[in-house]
């Protein structure tokens, strides 16, 4: 294996300068999710000279984990559905707070974008007549999800991941970035290590993408894997970008609640976009009784009609299981705080009762196997335990709406990790959608980026010094001695942030949570790690905590400032929408000091008149301007 | 419920290691990799483990559990009896990067000589049309999660270095089934699973499907089928015939032979 040093494991190499491994692209891409292989996809198609940086296996990202599908109107199903309609649905789901722009690019691309995976190989599930099949999810006026029985996103990872090797793209794998290098306020490359050997990186590009996903490991119960430490958020801050929309984090209202071992895994919204329903322990249907008047218009109030829908939806309104999953995420912590929760403190989904058993194995193969493997249940005879879990975060890097770029040039978020798109709440299916149209926009204009340096002759120069503190940086932990253990630490945030800043929040508990991250970050500060560099997760998990506490405080501090409850973001103290705050977002960079985040608020972009008059009451038929948009 | 585990894992890197006693503390429901996360918080916060989604859909957390190819995460406590002690090493078939992380670049070498999908043209309008039924097929081998445990049981690689370099493979042999089944492909792959692959080295002994978590028919769904349809191309003496004085083969139809 090479000559490592003793202690530290480091690989040396005769040829690299100081143990140091160097690499010039045109188009960096941190991520191996679905955002950052499309983007490295369409980046490397426009000729860049592409690479991808991933901390796990390539193929192993968070996008794997997505079950329900990718939301595009295809008009598959229902020929009434078109881009208009998915607009309007992303814009109501998100209460009106997202980037319009973002959400219009969106619903009129993510068709193609799905029509491009079958090119590639992906097999997606089918229509009688042999087209894409499209299901029924929470907030989609039509059944508008593409998918592989519950299995979507390890259809649409395989499927890029195949097309990236195809195309011979350079793939970084088990490699963690921890800077993004700058010269002159431009994007000059970017430093990490590898996990295995604990050697150092240094990338030289122009153009760096961030496609790291989101933040949930910050929280106790959630359906998120290790990676999902904000690394990207706090890259972008300490490059100087900003984040918006960070008070917005969704709890996804269906994880398994029991065995302890997997609580927070994710069941999907499948279940009920098939005809789950949730009772709580007297047999009761209640979502019935938590319809807001957001959407009392367009939701069943009878379990007839909602009953009815699945097979006419002209004549019948949606049940009210199928509202967006903030609603249906509150309305199972209420009924679990007012005591009628299941045995392990969850709400029973009831599947079985509804289908047959035939149907539901078809349609729901993992979490037919999810639970029977770990929890012992069969779900085509029993109900299933869950409660909420954190997700996602619709907050995220603020990017201009039809490149992805940040405010700092050269730097492009997609995916999770940039916000804007969902607004205050995400609906179910977008995600996967969002991810392939923004990883191609990203993908295009950092490739686009690239050109127009190197016919500039302006391409920036990798600052040696940066080099340097970067370095240091990330060996800090084992400088110190007799320090904390980098996953007490973690630990003791993960209850901060779930029992202080998670589904409903009130002024005292974030102001809690705030003084108590301050303790935390100095704890942080002298945390020590054992063992060398080889594959330490100790150290690893050091140096990822540093990015959890600073987008940790961003959370915080938004969730703190906005002073009213929308969509994943519920105040007790301040019920309600209000339509001040609904024209502002706010917006988070990094102090003066680079340790913490300054706030500040920042106006809507303005939606243009054409697209508000789909918003005006009576919500009209669905336009009919499928040919206007070809 | 909670009781002290014993457990015995593999520590080491490439030049050697040995196996490890420790005693952890395991509550009710729990897997290993519950038990071997609490050992790195609590007693050894080096101890190498490659794992991510912890719900059996990644397919990272691939080790040997007393001697079995399994997934770390969906191997469940109860399982085992309470007293037993529960033996946790590298798979065996990659070299060891460090404790349970072993080196699978093997299966991302070979993935790179794989052949892709080639399809033709889309409908007039914009989309393409196939039924359920014949997606279905291949449908079972996307399930694949690569965990590689197939691989990793392999005998034919799994005692055998030569091997590797003529041998893909069964996570790639139901990757030339899935391809070879799809409905629009227009590739003909059969002469490439067998000769740049090895499909023949394969004597179908079912171990891969057999610790396959995804319970997909490696063997029987996709490796003898392929053999079959070499076989056909091969050997058949009709077809042998037919090639040799022109006769177009409708097996062929659509397909190049690349």
């Amino acid at each position: 294996m090479g000559d490592r040093h003793p202690m530290t494991g480091n690989e040396m190499s005769p040829e690299a300068r100081g143990g140091m491994e160097r690499h010039a692209y045109d188009v960096v891409v941190i991520g191996a999710g679905g955002a950052g292989l499309r983007a490295a996809i369409a980046a490397h198609e426009a000729g860049a000279r592409t690479a991808v940086v991933c901390k796990s296996l390539l193929g192993k990202a968070h996008t794997v984990m997505a079950e329900g599908g990718a939301a595009a109107a295809l008009g598959n199903r229902w020929p009434e559905d078109n881009w208009q309609v998915h607009f309007r649905d992303t814009m109501r789901g998100g209460k009106m707070l997202n980037n319009w722009r973002m959400a219009q690019l969106h619903a009129q691309e993510a068709p193609e974008r799905v029509l491009e995976l079958e090119d590639w190989g992906a097999l997606f599930d089918r229509t009688e007549d042999g087209l894409i099949s499209q299901r029924d999810f929470g907030g989609h006026k039509y059944a508008r999800l593409a998918h592989v029985g519950d299995r979507t996103g390890l259809e649409l990872i395989r499927t890029l991941q195949q097309r990236t090797v195809q195309l011979g793209v350079d793939v970084f794998m088990e490699c963690t970035v921890t800077e993004v290098l700058k010269q002159g306020g431009k994007v000059a490359g970017a430093f990490g290590y590898w996990r295995e050997t604990g050697r150092f990186i240094t990338f030289e590009a122009p153009s760096v993408i961030l496609a790291t996903g989101g933040i949930g490991k910050s929280y106790k119960v959630t359906s998120n894997s290790w990676e999902y430490t904000g690394d990207g958020h706090a890259l972008a801050l300490r490059a100087g970008a900003s984040l918006i929309n960070m008070e917005f984090v969704q709890f996804h209202p269906t994880g398994m609640v029991w065995p302890p071992s997997v609580k927070g895994l994710l069941v999907t919204e499948s279940v009920r976009g098939d005809g789950g329903i949730l009772r709580n322990s007297e047999g009761k249907r209640f979502m019935f009784d938590y319809i807001p008047d957001f959407f009392r218009a367009e939701t069943a109030d009878t379990e007839e009609e909602a009953d009815a829908w699945y097979e006419d939806k002209k004549n019948n309104r949606r049940p009210p299981e199928l509202l967006p999953r903030d609603e249906v995420a509150r309305a199972i912590n209420s009924e679990i705080k007012a005591g009628r929760g299941s045995p392990h403190g969850g709400i029973f989904l009831d599947i079985a009762s509804r289908r047959d058993a035939d149907y539901i194995r078809k349609r729901l193969p993992s979490m037919y196997h999810q639970f029977k493997e770990l929890a012992d249940v069969d779900i085509t005879a029993e109900p299933m335990e869950i409660g909420p879990t954190c997700h996602y975060v619709m907050g995220g890097v603020e990017v201009d709406p039809d490149t992805q770029q940040s405010a700092v040039t050269g730097l492009y978020a997609a995916g999770e990790v940039s916000g804007g798109m969902h607004g205050s709440n995400r609906l179910g299916g977008n995600s996967l959608s969002d991810l392939l149209v923004f990883g191609k926009r990203a993908g295009e204009a950092a490739a686009a980026h690239a050109t127009t340096l190197d016919q500039r002759g302006e391409r920036p120069a990798v600052d040696e010094a940066d080099v340097k503190a970067a370095q240091a940086d990330a060996l800090a932990p084992f400088e110190v001695e007799g320090g904390e253990n980098p996953y007490t630490i973690q630990h003791d945030l993960q209850q901060s942030m779930n029992d202080l800043v998670g589904i409903i929040r009130t002024a005292s508990e974030l102001d809690a949570s705030l003084a108590e991250l301050e303790q935390l970050k100095q704890r942080a500060a002298g945390m020590v790690v054992e063992g060398h560099r080889q594959y330490n997760p100790g150290w690893h998990l050091a140096l990822d905590l540093r990015n959890m506490l600073l987008v940790s405080e961003c959370i915080a501090k938004a969730a703190l400032a906005r002073q009213e409850s929308r969509g994943g973001h519920t105040r007790d103290d301040f019920p309600g929408l209000d339509p001040e705050w609904g024209a502002k977002n706010l917006v988070l960079s990094l102090d003066a000091t680079g340790a913490g985040v300054d706030i500040a608020e920042k106006p809507l972009p303005t939606m243009p008149d054409d697209l508000k008059q789909l918003f005006e009451p009576p919500p009209a038929e669905p336009v009919e301007a499928k040919e206007a948009d070809k | 419920m909670s009781y002290d585990l014993k457990m015995r894992v593999w520590r080491g890197d490439a030049d050697g290691g040995d196996l490890t006693d420790y005693t952890v503390e395991v509550s009710e429901g729990e897997v290993v990799l519950d038990a071997l996360h609490r050992l790195q918080a609590t007693q050894t916060g080096d101890l190498a483990i490659r794992w991510n989604c912890k719900a059996g859909k990644c397919g990272s957390c691939s080790a040997e559990i007393n001697g079995r190819p399994r997934l770390m995460c969906m191997t469940r406590l109860s399982d085992f009896d309470p007293a037993e002690t529960i033996t946790v090493t590298p798979m065996r078939t990659f070299p060891v990067i460090r404790d349970l992380v072993t080196d699978v670049s093997f299966n991302y070498e070979k993935a790179r000589e794989l052949p892709y999908a080639e399809l033709g043209p889309r409908d007039a309008d914009g989309k393409r049309r196939m039924m359920q039924v014949d997606v279905e097929r291949g449908q079972e081998f996307r399930k694949c999660i690569e965990c590689y445990l197939c691989q990793d049981v392999c005998h034919v690689v799994r005692d055998h270095e030569d091997n590797k370099q003529h041998f893909a493979g069964p996570r790639f042999f139901i990757r030339y089934a899935e391809l070879d089944m799809h409905p629009l492909d227009t590739h003909d792959r059969r002469q490439l699973a067998q000769d740049a692959a090895g499909l023949g080295m394969c004597n179908i002994t079912k171990c891969c499907t057999e610790v396959c978590p995804e319970g997909i028919h490696i063997t029987d769904n996709g490796i003898i089928p392929m053999k079959e349809r070499v076989v056909d191309r091969k050997y058949d003496p009709l077809v042998w015939l037919g090639n040799k004085i022109g006769l177009r083969n409708k097996d062929n139809d659509g397909r190049t032979e690349v």
